[in-house]
C-alpha cells in the first residue's frame, strides 16, 4: 500500500531529507544529523513535521459524554482552549493509544480554522486516525449518543516548534496573545496567514508549541520559522531523553499490552468517572501491578535497544527494553523498559542483556536530565 | 550527493573496504553516511581471527544497528582502539582516523573477490 505522505513532503525533499515509514507515513527521519538537530532543540529551537499525528474533530450533543467514555482521563475538567494527556484502554484496561484532548472554544474566527465547530479536537498517534474514528462512531452508535466524529487528519498540517528559543519564535509569527498561555493551554491565532490551533504541548520536553492548521497552508506555516529542520530520529532521542511514551513501541495492544498503572501514567486515569476499562483500572490501582515502567543508564559500553532482555544480578530475567539510545545530550546511553515492581526502584542495579553480553546497568527514574 | 571512494583501496558491496597494501579494515563513506550519527563500534581483540564474509562486529549509529562483515580471512593485528571513546570518527574519517582494524590476510587470493574502487562507486550512484 502507498505511504500517505504529509503535505510538507516536498520541504523535506527540497532539504535532502531520509525518510522513513512511520505508521503508514512516509516521514523524515533526519535532514542533517539527528544530533546536531537534538542539540538545536536543545540548545535553540527546532521544527518539527508531525502531520502523521492525526486529528479527530467530535461535536453534537453527546461529544461530551462519548469523549469522556472513551478516554481514561476526565474531559469535564476541560475549559474552553484546555488540553489534556490521555489514555484510550480497552475492557482489560489496556492501553490502545495515548492522545491530547483539547476542548474547541465556542466561537473560532473562521470556518476554515482547524476544530471549528467541534467541542472537542483529539490527536492519536500516526496511523491509528481511521481505528479511533471507528471507535468513537461505533461506541457512539452502541450507546445511542448523538455525536458527530469526523476523521480530519489529511485536512490539516501539524508541525512542532520546540525549544528554548521557540516560544519567542511562536510569539513573532503570530498576533494572538501566546506567552500568556500556560502549559498545555491553546489558542486561535494566524500564522503566515494560516488559520492555526496553537497549543503549548510538546514531546521534547522543551517549550514550544504543536501548530495545526489547513493542509494547503503547511508550507507557508513551515516557511515561517527560520529554525533547524529536526526529524523523527531527533525527536526520538529527545523525547526518550524525557522518558515519554512511544505508542507501539513502549506499549502496544498486541506486542507489549500494558495499563497505565504500569506504564507509569497513571496520572492520567480518573476512576471516578465512567470509561471503558475504568473497572480493571480499578482493580489494579487495588492490588498494584506486577511491572513497572523504568528509566535506566547503561554503566559499560554499548546501547541498549527494543527487544533486549533486562536481567537481575544474578541473571535471572526480569523484563525487557522497549526504547533505547545514546543520549546526545548525556553521551551515555540510556533505555527504557519494564521491570518486576521489585527491580523498579531509583539506582536498582540491573542488567541489560546486549547481543549475549550482561552489562550492567541502574535504574534511573525519567526524566534523565536535570532541571525538566 | 557523492561519496569519496578511494581507488588504492577493494570494497565488499556490503560498504566494508579494505587496504590491500596494509590489511586495514574500515567501512566506507557512503556506509557512515547512511547510518548517521555513529555512537559505538565493537570489533574483535587482536589475536582473534575473522572470516571473509562472516559478520566480525557491529557499528552503531543514533538509529540502528549495523554488524560489519569482513572483506577477508585473517587474524586481527591491530585494532583502533581511539574509535571506541571517539566512534564519531568513523563518521568524520572513514577510511582515515575511523579504520576500526588490521589483519594479516589468511589468502592473498580473496582480495580478487572484492571490488575496485570504479567498481563500488558505480554500484553506491
Amino acid at each position: 500500500m502507498a505511504l500517505r505522505t504529509p503535505p510538507l513532503h516536498d520541504r523535506h525533499e527540497a532539504l535532502d531529507a531520509s525518510f522513513t515509514d512511520f505508521g503508514g507515513w512516509e516521514m523524515p527521519v533526519e535532514f542533517d544529523s539527528i544530533r546536531a538537530e537534538h542539540e538545536a532543540v536543545r540548545t535553540a529551537a527546532g521544527i518539527f513535521d508531525v502531520s502523521h499525528m492525526g486529528e479527530i474533530t467530535v461535536s453534537g450533543p453527546d461529544a461530551e459524554r462519548l469523549t469522556q467514555r472513551l478516554t481514561t482521563n476526565d474531559v469535564t475538567a476541560l475549559g474552553p482552549g484546555d488540553a489534556q494527556y490521555s489514555m484510550i484502554t480497552d475492557e482489560r484496561g489496556v492501553i490502545l493509544d495515548d492522545t491530547v484532548v483539547y476542548r474547541m472554544p465556542e466561537t473560532a474566527p473562521s470556518a476554515d480554522a482547524p476544530g471549528s465547530d467541534a467541542t472537542f479536537l483529539f490527536v492519536p498517534n500516526a496511523g491509528h486516525d481511521a481505528q479511533m474514528h471507528e471507535r468513537w462512531t461505533s461506541h457512539a452508535e452502541q450507546w445511542g449518543l448523538t455525536a458527530d466524529v469526523v476523521n480530519v487528519t489529511d485536512d490539516y498540517g501539524m508541525v512542532a516548534v520546540q525549544g528554548p528559543d521557540a516560544t519567542a519564535m511562536v510569539a513573532e509569527a503570530t498576533d494572538a496573545d501566546v506567552l500568556d498561555l500556560g502549559r498545555f493551554e491553546a489558542t486561535y491565532g494566524t500564522i503566515a496567514g494560516a488559520s492555526t490551533w496553537i497549543a503549548r504541548t510538546g514531546y521534547t520536553g522543551e517549550g514550544g508549541f504543536e501548530l495545526i492548521f489547513p493542509a494547503d497552508d503547511a508550507e507557508a506555516v513551515w516557511d515561517a520559522f527560520d529554525c533547524q529542520a529536526c526529524g523523527l530520529g531527533a525527536r526520538d532521542t529527545l523525547r526518550m531523553e524525557m522518558g515519554f511514551l512511544l505508542s507501539g513501541q513502549d506499549f502496544d495492544p498486541t506486542d507489549q499490552p500494558r495499563t497505565p498503572y504500569e506504564a507509569r501514567v497513571g496520572f492520567t486515569v480518573k476512576l471516578d468517572t465512567e470509561f471503558v476499562g475504568r473497572d480493571a483500572l480499578e482493580q489494579q490501582a487495588e492490588e498494584g501491578v506486577d511491572e513497572k515502567f523504568v528509566g535506566f543508564t547503561l554503566n559499560e559500553r554499548g546501547v541498549p535497544r527494543h527487544g533486549y532482555e533486562l536481567a537481575n544480578e544474578d541473571g535471572e530475567s526480569i523484563g525487557v527494553v522497549t526504547s533505547g539510545t545514546m543520549s546526545p545530550t548525556l553521551g551515555e546511553p540510556i533505555g527504557l523498559g519494564y521491570v518486576e515492581t521489585a527491580y523498579a526502584e531509583d539506582g536498582e542495579r540491573i542488567r541489560v542483556v546486549v547481543r549475549g553480553d550482561t552489562k550492567q546497568a541502574t535504574i534511573t527514574t525519567p526524566p534523565f536530565l536535570e532541571g525538566y | 550527493m557523492s561519496f569519496d571512494v578511494p581507488d588504492t583501496l577493494n570494497y565488499r558491496e556490503s560498504h566494508e573496504w579494505i587496504d590491500p597494501e596494509t590489511g586495514r579494515i574500515g567501512i566506507s563513506d557512503f556506509a557512515q553516511d547512511e547510518l548517521g550519527d555513529i555512537v559505538f563500534v565493537e570489533v574483535p581483540d587482536v589475536g582473534e581471527a575473522i572470516e571473509a564474509g562472516e559478520d566480525f562486529g557491529v557499528v552503531e549509529s543514533i538509529k540502528a544497528v549495523s554488524d560489519v562483515y569482513a572483506p577477508v580471512s585473517g587474524e586481527v593485528t591491530a585494532v583502533n582502539e581511539r574509535v571506541f571513546d571517539e566512534p564519531e570518527l568513523v563518521n568524520d574519517d572513514p577510511y582515515g582516523d575511523g579504520w576500526l582494524l588490521e589483519v594479516e590476510l589468511a589468502d592473498e587470493g580473496e582480495l580478487d573477490d572484492l571490488l575496485s574502487g570504479s567498481e563500488y562507486a558505480s554500484q553506491i550512484e
